[in-house]
């Protein structure tokens, strides 16, 4: 599937700023999974510094910087990108209980490695209750995989969508213990039941179809960017992507923009601002398809 | 002199002296003969009176209080400062057995070295079995964005501490490493002062080596690494750090600028100094804080005092840093179960000085093996790198199953070991107790070099757990003795003379130095306002008479209600003083926090016991002694860099608002009658008006005195004129001479002040005043202190 990507994020400060920094993850990739055709971001007022890069997990970056006062900084990005169909999916992954063998051989620390995606993360701790409820959660699971279906379905099932619950610095288990909260919520909860499973489970943050085919209902999350769960099933299955928030399988209607161990790592907008007022930021998000 | 060797006969100071047994003594050997290197110091302590050891130790006491060295006691209340816990007698140590001790961290450091290469390069060691990937992928201290980021020096490490301690075999072996961000090497420079103040005889001290050359070696090295003519300087967590003094004194004896996060920014790629001359270009960090916090866009997005962009610096190699971002990986304490075969892999040698036995419990062999032996088995975090004996070190004796069975990858085992024993005084004789030493080394030209001695933890009791500072040990000099004098040593060449390059101020400390001169003013005023209300209830015994009531009322507009003789908002303000100081350390004397203290000490005490009236008006009396004495030491002894331009802009600052808000008050028409008095009296302008005006206090004399008298220095004007003299000795903000908007402003003021009548100064012209006043403090902050 085609699709044309519009993303606007615009900040507005109380008080002018003196400085600020800003790392961008904003602009899809081409993967495994996508193929980006183009892509375009463009920042008003014009920065002072601006500067594209790699992450460590191969995320592309923009660094951004304004030495002059301003008030108001806009983000636009337009992209052309295509989610490639996947063929129908055979469930390769091995038991729970066997994927600890499959991990002792991935000794090699390349970004894409399981090995990342297992410990504490900086905004992903061990929390007993999100643990407990994740043991429940995959009672009766067979395989790696089934586990992942059956904690992401869980926390659909558990947890209520509520825009106004939480902000973008509320951690996981205080999300879980209101049991409300957005997609960021919904993944970083499924990350902490996933790890405490020992299932590498990472933080991937993108796009999502603003309008569904006809006949199926409106998802949530399509009025910002979105975010999502990738789980590590084994060597022979590999990385899969679930949407908690949606309670389904991230196919054809999701672009992913950035990858890592939680939302620090895969941040749309990370910033440092030297600043007396505060803040105040809005989104807006098209993803158009084409097909 | 007479070099007796050890005598038959045990002088009195070493009754009682046993060394426990299975236990190595410094003193003694294992055939309890004394070492030789410890000969010459007992016997001449020997022959010391008690009256001359306690007057010795009294002088190195004397010394560090007089330098002010302190430590942070971390506690669940506010942290406090503690003296520096001297143990008097050094550890006396023969050159040749420190040489080979020093030929083993060689290695190590190499070793360190090569494995920060490839955690953050190639990544053999994991891909290769070395290392379990998970001690590395899921280590907080391996920093993913540093990856591939090769530093400027092309070196990850430049400057290390190994804690050593002797076995029972008399071998030396290694309890833990250092590489974040070391402390402890300017504390051991301060102990080598003090002690040498207590042993100041000139044998046997003419045969230890001197420590200096080590600073000057690792200065020449930063030198080199910063670039020809770059700035160098040390980035401090700041003042709440348990070793910031030694911050602020390494900086001075480096002749370092002191920074903290904030003041760095970066353009470019390039890390800048904010400094009241502008941004100025930085070469080389030597950083003190730890890596995860050094920038928080692309690391801990909790840290608030990074600096945002750093990595950027670091990409670029356009900044050098001691030690790498990223290298407290190589502290990990699992990692000591490692480097054993790492170090045949990577060297191809194998270690010469061993460390502590470690056996990390992810792996089955080494789980059944620690726990089969549990009993000699200090258990604890594998992810932690406290150095054993710390406190908080999370080690935990003794016999887990369920744990390390369940949660065996985050669990180490290590071999609890025994320390060898080092004389301490205690009650007029020498005891054993437990001591580890820590090695400093740094990285020059010509490879790694050592600090000879200066360093060893001393126990409180025969119980080695109670080594920590923290736990109430102890700091002890380390000397190293050769077996014939050693040439003196200093960190300057003798007899050469360079004048330094001019120092910078960055703008966080001036304005820190600003507010302090603001704070120290403004309690004055309030001293002075305080003790005329006591005066006068001394006088008249009523606090309801009208010109008490308008005197308190004053006072309660500044928050200094009566209602307690001293009241707390006092102690406030000489908290904040003391708070701006506190930041600015390095850049005053320990003379001048020491009256500072004095100062907030004796306000606290007096508070607590004086009576309303003139009790208390003699204490205020007391206190504003001190205060004068504070800047007195500031004013008369400082040197006129621009940081004292600051603090001294601040006292005219604050001193010509207070003395308007006072005119306000008490040159109101409408106030009581003798409310002038009190202008004046509070304005400490008594005699001179006596002298100057032929009849008795009125508003125009107040005004022609208080506010328009430029040869009066408490009077407005002459603040003003101050303000324009140290202005115009700051660096210009703008081009081509050309007049700034705070030069203006200031000659504006000046110009109508010195035109101005005595009867146009109403109410409504005054508070104007305070409004262009205030003006300028924007102005000037706007200028300089941002």
């Amino acid at each position: 599937m085609r699709y044309d990507i519009r993303l606007s994020i615009e900040y507005t400060y109380q008080a002018a700023s003196d400085h600020v920094r800003n790392i961008l993850r904003l602009q899809p990739v081409s993967g495994p999974r996508q193929r980006v055709t183009a892509s375009l971001l463009t920042i008003e007022p014009l920065p002072d510094e601006r500067r594209d890069g790699v992450d460590f997990f191969g995320n592309p970056t923009t660094s951004v910087a304004w030495h002059r006062p301003i008030d108001q900084i806009t983000f636009q990005l337009r992209a052309s990108a295509e989610r490639l169909a996947q063929g129908e999916e055979v469930d390769l992954s091995p038991a729970l209980s066997d994927l600890v063998d499959d991990l002792a051989l991935q000794t090699d620390l390349w970004p894409g490695s399981p090995q990342h995606f297992l410990g504490a993360s900086p905004r992903i701790g061990h929390d007993a209750a999100i643990t407990a409820f994740t043991q429940a959660a995959i009672a009766g699971a067979a395989t790696t995989r089934g586990a992942v279906e059956a904690l992401g379905r869980a926390i659909h099932a558990e947890m209520t969508y509520d825009a106004d619950a939480t902000d973008v610095m509320t951690p996981p288990e205080v999300a879980f213990a209101e049991r409300h909260g957005v997609c960021q919520d919904f993944a970083q909860i499924m990350i902490g039941g996933l790890r405490a499973l020992g299932i590498p489970a990472s933080y991937v943050s993108g796009f999502l179809r603003t309008l569904p085919p006809p006949g199926q209902p409106r998802l949530e999350g399509v009025d910002a960017m979105h975010a999502w769960v990738g789980a590590w099933c084994g060597a022979a299955h590999g990385w899969v992507e679930y949407d908690p928030t949606n309670a389904q399988w991230a196919g054809e209607d999701y672009i992913t923009v950035a990858v890592g161990r939680d939302y620090s790592d895969a941040a749309p907008v990370r910033g440092a601002i030297r600043t007396a007022g505060g803040q105040d930021s809005s989104q807006a998000v098209d993803v158009i398809p084409l097909d | 002199m007479n070099r007796t060797v050890a005598s038959p006969v045990p002088p009195a100071i070493l009754a009682g002296y046993a060394p426990q047994p299975g236990v190595a003594d410094e003193l003694f050997d294992a055939n309890g003969a004394m070492r030789p290197v410890w000969a010459p110091f007992i016997a001449q302590l020997a022959g010391l009176s008690p009256e001359d050891i306690a007057a010795r130790f009294a002088r190195g006491e004397q010394y560090l209080r007089d330098a002010g060295v302190y430590f942070r006691l971390y506690s669940g209340g506010p942290a406090q400062e503690r003296e520096w816990p001297l143990s008097h007698v050094p550890v006396l140590i023969a050159d040749a057995e420190w040489d080979a001790i020093c030929a083993g961290l060689t290695q190590r450091a190499e070793l360190l070295e090569r494995v920060m290469a490839d955690l953050y390069g190639p990544g053999h060691l994991v891909r290769d079995g070395h290392l379990p990937a998970e001690l590395v992928a899921q280590n907080p201290q391996w920093l993913r964005p540093l990856v591939g980021v090769v530093p400027r020096s092309g070196h990850w490490l430049h400057h290390l501490a190994f804690e050593i301690g002797r076995s029972p075999d008399g071998s030396f072996f290694v309890l833990g490493d250092r590489a974040q961000a070391p402390s402890g090497s300017g504390f051991a420079l301060e102990n080598r002062m003090a002690t040498t103040r207590i042993f100041s005889d000139p044998f046997p001290r003419a045969n230890v080596r001197r420590l200096a050359g080590f600073f000057r070696a690792f200065r020449e090295a930063m030198e080199d690494q910063a670039g020809p003519g770059r700035r160098m300087a040390i980035l401090t967590p700041g003042p709440n750090n348990d070793t910031y003094y030694e911050h602020t004194y390494i900086a001075r004896y480096l002749g370092l600028t002191l920074l903290e996060g904030e003041d760095l920014i970066l353009r470019d790629g390039q890390a800048m100094v904010r400094t009241v001359r502008g941004l100025e270009p930085l070469g080389l960090l030597w950083r003190r804080i730890d890596s995860d916090f050094a920038d928080p866009l692309e690391l801990n997005e909790n840290s608030h005092i990074g600096t945002p962009g750093l990595l950027e610096a670091l990409r670029q190699g356009t900044l050098g840093l001691v030690n790498a971002l990223g290298s407290g990986v190589v502290e990990t304490r699992a990692m000591l179960a490692f480097l054993p075969r790492i170090c045949e892999s990577l060297l191809g040698e194998t270690l010469q000085l061993p460390n502590i036995a470690t056996w990390w419990c992810g792996q089955p062999t080494e789980r059944a093996f620690v726990q089969a032996n549990a009993e000699r088995m200090l258990i604890s975090p594998a992810m932690d790198h406290a150095l054993p004996f710390s406190v908080g070190a999370g080690t935990a004796l003794g016999t887990l199953p369920d744990r390390l069975a369940r949660d065996g990858a985050r669990l180490v085992g290590q071999e609890a070991v025994t320390l060898s024993t080092t004389p301490a005084w205690s009650e007029g004789r020498l005891v054993p107790r437990p001591m580890t030493i820590r090695v400093f080394a740094a990285r020059t030209r010509d490879g790694w070099t050592f600090m000879p001695g200066g360093y060893a933890r001393i126990g409180k009791s025969d119980d080695a757990m109670a080594l920590a500072m923290q736990a109430g040990g102890s700091v002890a000099d380390v000397w190293v003795v050769a077996p014939r004098p050693v040439a003196p040593d200093s960190l300057v060449t003798p007899g050469t003379f360079e004048r330094s390059p001019p120092g910078i101020l960055p703008s966080r400390a001036a304005d820190n130095l600003y507010w302090l001169g603001r704070y120290v003013e403004r309690t004055e005023g309030a001293i002075r306002m305080l003790r005329a209300w006591h005066l006068r209830l001394a006088e008249t015994g009523d606090a309801d008479e009208p010109h008490m009531a308008h005197l308190a009322t004053h006072l309660a507009s500044l928050d200094l209600t009566p209602d307690l003789p001293i009241p707390p908002a006092l102690a406030g303000m000489i908290g904040a003083a003391r708070f701006a100081a506190s930041k600015v350390r390095d850049r005053f004397s320990p003379d001048g926090w020491g009256a500072l203290n004095d100062l907030a000490r004796t306000a606290e005490k007096l508070a607590a016991k004086v009576t309303h009236g003139d009790d208390a008006a003699q204490a205020l009396s007391i206190l504003l002694r001190k205060i004068s004495g504070f800047s007195g030491l500031v004013h008369e002894n400082m040197y006129h860099f621009a940081g004292w331009r600051f603090l001294s802009l601040g006292r005219a600052q604050e001193r010509a608002d207070n003395m308007l808000m006072l005119l306000e008050t008490f040159a109101d028409p409408e106030a009581a009658a003798g409310a002038l008095q009190i202008a004046i009296e509070v304005g400490d302008s008594v005699m001179t008006h006596q002298r100057r005006y032929r009849f008795g206090p009125s508003r125009d004399t107040t005004m022609d005195l208080l506010l328009l008298d430029a040869h009066n220095p408490r009077a407005v004007l002459y603040q003003i004129d101050q303000m324009r003299h140290h202005v115009s000795r700051l660096p210009p903000t703008e081009p081509g001479g050309r007049m700034s908007a705070l030069e203006r402003a200031l000659l504006t003021l000046d110009t109508d002040l010195r035109v101005a009548a005595p009867a146009d100064m109403d109410s409504v012209a005054l508070a104007g005043l305070r409004n262009r006043l205030a003006g300028v403090s924007d102005l000037l902050s706007a200028s300089y202190l941002r």
